[in-house]
């Protein structure tokens, strides 16, 4: 597939800009604040490098981080497509990480290549329940999918924290966990003696699935169309229901399965104090990518290398680790307000475009 | 005459103003000159250029090259701000209102007097009564925008203008948005400014209010200005032709009709609207193959339901729908659409278009789901390339490739694509809402050309149209639409405009 053409045909010149000078000038603003506090930008910054870049291990766990944040950023991204704000990718990581964890630990007796795959598609699937569930309730009552999403979130995080604390969990275990799951059921890692696991490349075919799906598929086709003029889609005999729910249960499938591979690739089992977040700093991924799923790949690092270069800033500098949410704020900031960065670095708008709806308001 | 005095004097002037966007020339060196107490026609095809022209105006844009002189002084100006200061005042085409703030809310937002650092409502509610007395608007400052009809939220936006003490008003398709009634209002408000010394630039694409109302006429055609003409040295045909550039037909000419079997057939059907008010009411019709049926009638008697019912989108209440021989259940767009229906719906942005999508999608937004656009899961893309291709050729819709994005195209072309789409297909039936709101001459004349081609493949066509005009020149038979029924059927010859309008009105009674 030649990703230039698609950029060409699907992004202008100034969609790469503007999250580019956006990104830059975050950067430009937190040295100003390193810099106020006392410490010494340098420094800093030096560490933020090395604690994400600085050599094959850190690049490796850099990657680690990089592969929730592709699949829990497409979740979001695909969510916008359908003109849905799917607040909930952190219950429907959840929610595969559960399913993943527990035939990971108590389907026994199956070969690698059997175990495996069935963990995995449990984590999409449960993922997919958990979203389709607020699709199902927007379709059938109008009920909005921001309430629901979020609502669904603290019922799934909730409900694990008693699931592991109670019937899964590891009687043995000194801290409440579940049982660690069968070595039929690991997802490999690439290299040996890195952490980084076949979940990324997982990650990186589903860019390409979802990719395939939003623009080359009837499916994908109703889905934009719904997202884009509701009436329209009607008016043209597409099911704006079936779409919903549709939208919703692919982009929870797409959460469930970035679960699915913390808990196949990385843990081994599933702890009672499993906090991701990813599911949260999605939805700044999706946005910066401007729900193109190929640029999910560059923003999801973009939020991996801040989060895992963070500490050594921190420790370098002698500066707050929270810092770095300061600039995340600033990128998602420029991002939403594009015109401040327009003015700042005097670019004139283009006409236009062909333009994602990223976000609908309440009350429609 | 007073009148002649003040119209002597060149108030405004604009010289040798060009504009130019990625890959347009809005304005090529366009010259204008605006006299005191004078309307001043700005008459174009949509993407002439007047809008642009305009803008520089108002300050929205600024011109790569020209003068603008108010009174004799050159002066630039920058922002809407600014032209006010100059005296001049806009009334877009669409509103710049808050619909739940007060009329008086509104015209001062902005310009707010202030007394002791709060809003001086009182003295504000005084002078727009004032000014509202003086032309007769009608107006209370206290009510609220969203609850006044259009005619009057126009007539607040003017006020606007006024209450900025503007001089020259630039008022941009004003009636785009009227019922012939208001118009008329409309009118007598521009000829009492006008006497009172204001000057009037006027921006329209309908060549018979512009020759009642204007004074002189500028046109514009593909960013430059053709020429200007007085009213009474000219006529509808003759700015017809310097609007497009060639001879422009007015009149439709189509053969004698071969009238058919029955195609579509209502029998009592009963439609409820979104509030769940009945508005079609037991309506009665059918049309043949071969032949045009318009529905005349004034906006609001059920036109807009009874399509959308027949088309799938409401559901109906009672009564039964046949077309080609089989009854549907409606609700269902799809079901209709498969029964070789076309529909060309009456708001084609709401409706007709995804507007951000390239031209090649949305030609394809009805048939993408079946053979040959798509095999099994996945779109044919090749084959919708091909397809989209010989219609964009075939319909003649002016875009660089089938790539462009829908939303960059005129609204002629829009409504080319929706025809294209529609029609690029096997049809027995063409239900045709409105199909020429809001287009210019050329767009028109080439609509209406396919309608009657369509007629006289064998096709079926529902017209249903809030121009009269339109109605008698296309159409076969005539039913006129009234609180929901059809109140009287007649052919087209026997029918005239003032009998129409009477059976519009409810005045003639039913037989």
């Amino acid at each position: 597939m030649d990703v230039k053409k698609i950029f060409k045909l699907r992004a202008g010149y100034q969609d790469l800009l503007i999250p580019f000078l956006s990104i830059i000038t975050s950067l430009v603003i937190g040295a100003i604040i390193i810099y106020a506090s006392g410490a010494n930008v340098y420094a800093a910054y030096k560490g933020l490098w090395q604690g994400s870049f600085g050599n094959a291990r850190t690049i490796a766990e850099t990657f680690v981080s990089t592969t929730p944040y592709i699949l829990t950023g497409l979740a979001v991204a695909f969510g916008f497509r359908c003109g849905l704000f799917n607040i909930g990718a952190e219950g429907q990581l959840y929610a595969g990480a559960l399913a993943a964890a527990y035939i990971g630990y108590a389907w026994r007796g199956l070969p690698h290549f059997i175990h495996l795959p069935i963990a995995i598609i449990a984590g999409i699937i449960a993922g997919g329940i958990w979203g389709a569930i607020p699709g199902y309730l927007k379709a059938k009552t109008g009920a909005h999918e921001v309430i629901n999403t979020i609502m669904m979130n603290h019922i799934m995080i909730r409900l694990t924290d008693y699931l592991v604390k109670n019937p899964m969990l590891d009687p043995k275990a000194s801290v409440p966990r579940t049982a660690y799951i069968l070595k039929s059921a690991y997802l490999p890692k690439i290299f040996p003696g890195f952490r980084l696991h076949w979940g990324f490349i997982l990650a990186i075919i589903a860019i390409f699935l979802i990719y395939y799906i939003l623009f080359k598929t009837k499916v994908g086709f109703e889905i934009r169309t719904v997202g884009l003029n509701q009436d329209a889609a009607r008016y043209a005999g597409m099911n704006i229901s079936k779409n919903f729910v549709l939208a919703m249960a692919i982009s929870g499938g797409l959460a469930g399965l970035a679960g699915a591979g913390e808990v196949l690739g990385l843990n081994y089992n599933l702890p009672a104090a499993f906090v991701s977040g990813f599911g949260f700093d999605a939805i700044a991924i999706a946005l910066l990518a401007k729900s193109n799923p190929f640029a999910v790949f560059p923003s999801a690092m973009l939020w991996a290398a801040l989060r895992n270069g963070a500490g050594l800033m921190q420790v370098r500098a002698k500066i707050s680790i929270d810092l770095v949410n300061i600039i995340q704020a600033f990128v998602i900031m420029f991002i939403a307000a594009p015109n401040i960065v327009r003015y700042l670095y005097r670019i004139r708008a283009e006409r236009e475009k062909a333009g994602v709806l990223l976000t609908k308001g309440w009350g429609q | 005459m007073s009148k002649d005095n003040h119209m002597s004097e060149e108030i405004l002037s604009l010289k040798g103003v060009v504009k130019s966007f990625p890959g347009v020339l809005a304005n090529d060196h366009i010259d204008f000159s605006l006299k005191k107490g004078e309307i001043h026609t700005l008459l174009g095809e949509n993407g002439a250029g007047k809008t642009t022209l305009m803008n520089i105006l108002y300050g929205l844009y600024t011109p790569d090259e020209g003068e603008i002189f108010i009174d004799g002084q050159k002066v630039i100006i920058h922002s809407p701000a600014d032209a006010l200061s100059h005296g001049i005042g806009m009334v877009h085409q669409h509103f710049m209102l808050i619909p739940n703030m007060s009329v008086c809310e509104n015209i001062i937002l902005g310009n707010e007097s202030k007394k002791r650092g709060l809003i001086d409502e009182e003295q504000a509610t005084g002078r727009i009564e004032t000014l509202s007395e003086k032309y007769k608007f009608s107006l209370n400052p206290g009510d609220m925008v969203k609850d006044l009809p259009i005619g009057m939220q126009q007539k607040v936006e003017i006020l606007k203008a006024l209450y900025r003490e503007a001089t020259v008003l630039i008022l941009d398709e004003p009636t785009a948005v009227l019922t012939p009634q208001e118009s008329e209002e409309l009118f007598e408000i521009l000829r009492s400014l006008k006497d009172e010394g204001k000057s009037i630039i006027f921006i329209s694409h309908k060549l018979k209010e512009v020759l009642e109302i204007s004074d002189i006429i500028t046109v514009l055609r593909d960013g430059k200005a053709i020429g200007s003409v007085r009213p009474d040295q000219t006529d509808e045909g003759h700015l017809a032709n310097m609007m497009v550039g060639r001879e422009v037909i007015l009149k439709v000419h189509k053969e004698k009709m071969h009238k058919g079997k029955p195609v579509l057939e209502v029998n009592d059907l009963t439609v409820f609207d979104r509030r769940g008010v009945s508005v079609v009411n037991g309506i009665n019709f059918n049309v043949h193959s071969g032949e045009i049926y318009g529905v005349a009638g004034v906006q609001g008697n059920g036109q807009t339901e009874l399509v959308e019912a027949l088309t799938g989108l409401l559901p109906f209440v009672s009564g039964e729908v046949i077309i080609d021989g089989a009854k549907i259940e409606g609700d269902n767009p799809r079901e209709v659409f498969e029964r070789g229906t076309a529909h060309i719906p009456e708001d084609r942005h709401k409706y007709g278009l995804v507007l951000p999508y390239p031209i090649r999608d949305n030609l394809v937004l009805c048939s993408y789901y079946h053979k040959p656009f798509s095999k099994r899961l996945a779109l044919n893309f090749p084959v919708i390339i091909e397809k989209s291709s010989k219609l964009l050729k075939e319909f003649d819709i002016k875009a660089s490739s089938i790539l462009d994005i829908t939303e960059t195209l005129s609204g002629g072309n829009q409504q080319k694509t929706v025809v294209a789409r529609e029609l690029g297909r096997e049809v027995k039936l063409l239900i045709a809402a409105q199909p020429t709101r809001g287009l210019d001459v050329g767009s028109i004349e080439y609509i209406h050309k396919k309608i009657v081609e369509t007629r006289d493949a064998g096709c079926a066509v529902l017209l249903v149209s809030s121009e009269l005009d339109e109605i008698l020149s296309l159409s076969d038979t005539i039913g006129v639409i009234y609180k929901g029924q059809i109140v009287k059927t007649l052919s087209s010859e026997e029918a005239t405009k003032e009998q129409l309008g009477l059976l519009m009105a409810g005045i003639l009674e039913k037989t």
